[in-house]
């Protein structure tokens, strides 16, 4: 954009001298000081051109903020800086900035005092190259409550959606939001999506991960690379870490210390050895991430109230990891109904723990059907015995079939007589 | 699916409601399938913005400038950054279930809403099978309920229990007519009530047109029920008023509704059938049955009674 100085207003001067102040003051990896903004605005790097600082308030409809991935040579874009504290976020409505601003605003134009810039006027003439370059796009809004607004013009978010990372969940959370916005692809984001791939997340799986912990563009590489070779020293193969890290994305942002104290937990509250310990937390790795209390509760419920003992307990939880963070309501009222009323005693639970698993009203049809049709045998001894896990996990139609010798049809019908 | 699957969305349908599961919860769930299968569809085609850009003349040598109208691909309709297409359903249900109760719970989406409360206003009749057991009485009248009574029940005979079944259904006969404002003087009213076609179109207390005993072996009973303005609760509450005249007690096991105006047992859709296909073809399905019912008893409306229950008069009841 060739702006000659004249052209430039006078209180031009003053925003320049006030974005330079704060550019200064922030702490910002954005290489551009508030002086190039005078001297016309060369274009600039594409890369540089994700730092998407929303100005508030005044802001000359000729330079308009333009960043675009295929943008021509002579592309203007402008830097616009943040209010005052480096810290503000640019999602709150803060009135206050504004109003801070322009008492600061005031006290810049007096001291500017004599210019040798004579004044702008918008009725001069224009040379027809200089009409062609104004750009007058639409302003980006200052704030906003969704990305939506900014994604056509931060290459950043264009990547990140690219990558299939759900911009519309990122955006639930402010903090989050305003931190994406932030970010420089090349310089942040990049080194800790290849830090992912090194650990041996897919392409297609890194949306879906950073979806849901998007706070690990805050943490230090070397800190994830230390907690990574703290897991590989307990013996975790990488497939392992990779494994726990897909279905447990909030794992890395553990510290050592905390990771050892959760471990450390599970080996002692089950009692079992490490490599049992070892195996259940690499089938359920959400036990390291999600909290111990229910766990605890878990554990008294099924040694007290449900009245089994420790050894059974080890041996139902290394086949279902899950019971230990089931909901101990329906847990309570699945054993109340298959000991109570199914008539089933300890010992034949804890050979299939799948029954805490699966739904009630499961379990509670198709007991009710089989005793409909007089083939209601749990008893192993007995013939026409049935298992509690034919019972439960196969199919409708396999069930109807090979179980109760019925048709499904016959099944709906008795559903609908209860 | 998209637009076009939720076009055929609108309308009224039946589901079953099982025992021990509440009517909101069976709401939520539908409204949760429904928007999963409008989201399925497949995503929108990428749209593009107009940019005006800047660019060097064709066929100019100079580096002459000039401005140029491109379309350039936009990502802000894209589904990852503005979310699902559909985020909420309105989904509303008609005459309700309590918790222990199960049947037939009709459910209407997005302009079927209206369809209920045309229904709710047409005043239909709803048949129930109500399951009793002699012998006991709590203080809820279902069997879960704290124990305040037991009595023996050799005493009770079948021919017993249907001249008490005879008496309520004669008393409730008054009450319809009562309950009606009509004014019996006139001879269409007359005929009306001769054929037993009357019954209240505004709020009343519940109101049994039909009651009989379908099984009777005790301590066990099953009856038939078909009534108006009721609840599940007063339901219960009838089986337990039928044990004290029979001078014992009883309490009710079961209370399952079989039809809710034209939506029988055979309409309602099971819990694995609680997906958006199924729920779609229901919907069609049903529509034109109950247009024409509605539609019928707007037309008898003016005049107050449409044909009443047909109980009476055939073997079974006749849906209305």
């Amino acid at each position: 954009m060739a702006l000659s100085a004249q052209q430039i207003p006078r209180w031009f001067n003053s925003i320049k001298l006030n974005c330079f102040i704060t550019a200064t003051q922030l702490k910002n990896p954005f290489p551009r000081p508030g002086k190039t903004l005078l001297h016309g605005f060369s274009a600039q790097r594409q890369t540089s051109s994700d730092n998407c600082f929303l100005q508030r308030g005044f802001k000359t409809y000729r330079t308009s903020p333009v960043w675009n991935n295929s943008s021509q040579s002579t592309k203007s874009s402008r830097q616009e800086i943040n209010s005052a504290q480096s810290t503000m976020l640019p999602f709150m409505n803060e009135q206050s900035q504004k109003t801070q601003k322009i008492p600061n605003f005031d006290s810049e134009l007096s001291l500017e005092g004599l210019d040798d810039v004579p004044p702008f006027s918008p009725l001069q003439p224009v040379s027809e190259e200089e009409a062609v370059q104004i750009i007058a796009d639409p302003p980006l809004p200052p704030f906003s409550f969704t990305l939506r607004d900014y994604v056509d013009h931060s290459e950043t978010l264009q990547k990140l959606v690219l990558l299939g990372v759900d911009l519309s969940k990122i955006e639930k959370h402010p903090d989050a939001a305003n931190l994406i916005l932030r970010l420089d692809f090349e310089k942040d984001i990049k080194q800790i999506l290849l830090f992912l791939k090194d650990l041996g997340l897919e392409d297609n799986q890194l949306g879906k991960f950073l979806t849901k912990n998007y706070a690990i563009f805050s943490e230090d590489l070397e800190n994830l690379k230390t907690r990574v070779a703290y897991l590989q020293s307990k013996n975790f193969s990488k497939a392992n870490i990779t494994h726990m890290v897909r279905n447990a994305p909030f794992l890395l942002n553990f510290s050592v210390e905390r990771l050892d104290n959760r471990l450390g937990f599970f080996q002692k509250e089950l009692e079992l050895n490490v490599k049992k310990t070892r195996e259940l937390v690499v089938r359920l790795p959400r036990l390291l991430t999600g909290s111990l209390e229910p766990v605890k509760e878990n554990m008294k419920v099924y040694q007290l109230e449900l009245g089994f003992k420790h050894n059974e307990i080890q041996h139902m939880i290394t086949k279902i990891p899950k019971m230990l963070t089931a909901n101990k309501r329906k847990l309570t009222e699945t054993f109340d109904y298959v000991h109570n009323v199914m008539n089933i005693p300890h010992h034949i639970i804890v050979r299939f723990p799948q029954v805490f698993n699966t739904r009630l009203f499961k379990v509670k049809e198709r007991h009710l059907f089989l005793t409909y049709l007089g083939r209601a045998q749990y008893d192993p001894v007995k013939p026409n015995y049935i298992s509690l896990d034919k019972l439960v996990s196969r199919p409708d139609e396999i069930f109807c079939k090979e179980i109760a010798n019925a048709s499904v049809q016959d099944f709906e019908k008795f559903l609908k007589t209860l | 699916m998209g637009t076009a699957g939720l076009a055929r969305l609108h309308g009224l349908f039946a589901a079953y409601k099982p025992p021990g599961l509440h009517w909101k919860h069976l709401r939520d769930t539908v409204e949760l399938q429904l928007l999963k299968g409008l989201n399925a569809g497949k995503p929108p085609a990428p749209k593009q913005r107009v940019r005006f850009l800047l660019g060097p003349v064709e066929g100019s040598e100079e580096k002459e400038l000039t401005l140029r109208a491109t379309s350039v691909p936009t990502l802000t309709n894209h589904p990852l950054v503005c979310g699902p297409a559909f985020s909420s359903l309105k989904v509303g249900v008609g005459h309700r279930l309590d918790v222990q109760a199960s049947g037939v719970l009709v459910l209407g989406v997005g302009h079927g809403r209206s369809l209920l409360t045309d229904m709710y206003n047409a005043h239909l009749t709803k048949d129930y099978t109500v399951r009793g057991l002699l012998g006991k009485a709590t203080d809820d009248f279902s069997e879960d309920g704290q124990l305040v009574e037991k009595t023996t029940y050799d005493h009770v005979t079948r021919e017993k229990l249907d001249r008490i079944l005879a008496l309520i259904q004669g008393s409730h006969q008054k009450s319809l007519v009562m309950y009606s404002s009509l004014d019996l003087q006139t001879q269409e009213a007359y005929e009306m009530a001769v054929r037993g076609l009357i019954r209240p179109m505004n709020k009343s207390p519940m109101l049994i047109t039909g009651i009989r005993c379908l099984h009777f072996a005790p301590p066990e009973f099953l009856l038939e029920v078909q009534c108006m303005h009721e609840t599940q609760k007063q339901l219960r509450r009838l089986v337990h008023e039928i044990g004290l005249e029979l001078k014992t007690t009883a309490v009710c096991c079961q209370v399952r509704r079989t039809r809710d105006g034209c939506f029988t047992l055979d309409d309602a859709l099971l819990r694995a059938q609680w997906d958006f296909h199924s729920i779609q073809d229901a919907i069609q399905a049903a529509a034109p049955r109950v247009a024409a019912e509605l539609e019928k008893s707007l037309r008898l409306g003016g005049s107050q009674q449409p044909p009443g229950p047909g109980w009476q008069e055939d073997e079974g009841p006749a849906p209305l």
